[in-house]
């Protein structure tokens, strides 16, 4: 019985200061995360099972282990020589697209090593690869050349309509207040919606609103279709019919005025057309 | 369908384009998008009004089709 105490208590305990230390602990990143996570580890395995020992020796050595690295990663946000000395710096291992054997051999990295990270990141020719670190975390970073990156919205040269965060406003069947509110919805309007879509709310599993107010649902009986939201493209449609439309009555009216007013109508069309395409496809 | 009905339809579709876009400004929570959708709307807005003077015409050419 003992013994359950003891565990439940440094359970406690660690994680109460790992919460204190923070996610980046978590991430482990510099050779001092690496360390501290170890150790911590093994003190608090150490405490909660070996009876024998001073339990008051375990505490204060998990504490000394969570409050240094607590101090030093505040001070090392301060001093950037310090940043250099504790967490180490990157080191270059590709830069111009060619191999630096020196750091290469610094890092004992081999050959093969590297390039099985390389293959890791999706680089499978040395050709393409313009430059490559390695981080003090040990993970291998790598930046293709220019011809050998995917695509962007930028390369294609295509006009995109910004975009926001997704916000989760149903989750389990349960209307999300915060989220709702946060960009400015109220239930009545999710309600609604809901009843557009023809779902009701106990069938909702997940329901997210994109930046353009867009709802997309998610069910708990898949078997049930939900159409996807239209109605942007039927708004574009209507503008491509009301283009055609004014083109024709120019075409169609005899009066010089109207018909100058008719084309006009369909020039400015044509620039709405040209401007929300993006945000409405 | 006289030229009259078809023009009264066209004057029906932007004023729908018009409500549409005002919601979609109304929706979007990104300032540019709603800024775009705010202004293509202003604009709906001008050609409904357009369009409507030229209903009004039309209607004084042609009492028989007059009303909606």
């Amino acid at each position: 019985m003992h013994i359950v105490i003891r565990a439940l208590i440094a359970l406690i305990v660690l994680f109460v200061l790992m919460r204190i230390i923070g996610k980046k602990q978590l991430a482990q990143v510099t050779y001092f995360e690496y360390i501290v996570g170890i150790v911590v580890g093994d003190i608090a395995a150490f405490v909660s099972t070996d009876m024998e020992n001073n339990l008051a020796h375990g505490y204060t050595s998990l504490l000394v282990w969570t409050v240094v690295p607590f101090v030093v990663s505040y001070l090392t946000l301060k001093s950037k020589w310090l940043r250099d000395v504790i967490e180490g710096k990157t080191t270059v291992l590709i830069k111009n697209g060619k191999i630096m054997e020196d750091n290469l051999m610094k890092v004992h990295f081999s050959t093969d090593e590297l390039l099985a990270e390389l293959r890791l990141k999706d680089a499978f020719q040395l050709a393409d690869v313009e430059f490559a670190a390695l981080e003090t975390n040990g993970k291998l970073s790598v930046l293709l050349k220019k011809d050998a990156q995917p695509a962007t919205v930028k390369d294609l040269k295509v006009k995109a309509a910004p975009m926001r965060e997704s916000q989760a406003v149903i989750m389990d069947g349960v209307v999300m207040l915060e989220p709702l509110t946060t960009i400015g919805l109220n239930t009545q309007w999710l309600h609604e919606e809901l009843t557009k879509a023809g779902v009701s709310l106990e069938n909702v599993f997940l329901a997210q609103i994109d930046s353009n107010g867009q709802l997309y649902l998610d069910l708990y009986d898949d078997q049930v279709k939900v159409s996807p939201p239209v109605d942007k493209q039927l708004v574009l449609a209507s503008l491509k019919k009301c283009l055609a439309d004014t083109e024709l009555f120019a075409l169609a009216t005899n009066t010089p005025q109207a018909k100058q007013m008719y084309a006009e109508m369909a020039t400015e069309i044509q620039r709405m057309i040209k401007e929300l395409t993006p945000y409405l496809s | 369908m006289t030229i009259s009905s078809q023009v009264k339809q066209t004057l029906a579709s932007l004023k729908n384009i018009e409500a549409s876009l005002t919601a979609f400004s109304n929706l979007s929570t990104h300032e540019k998008t709603k800024q775009v959708f705010q202004e293509n709307a202003q604009t709906a807005h001008h050609l409904v009004e357009t369009m409507k003077n030229r209903v009004k015409e039309l209607e004084m050419e042609e009492p028989q089709y007059k009303g909606l």
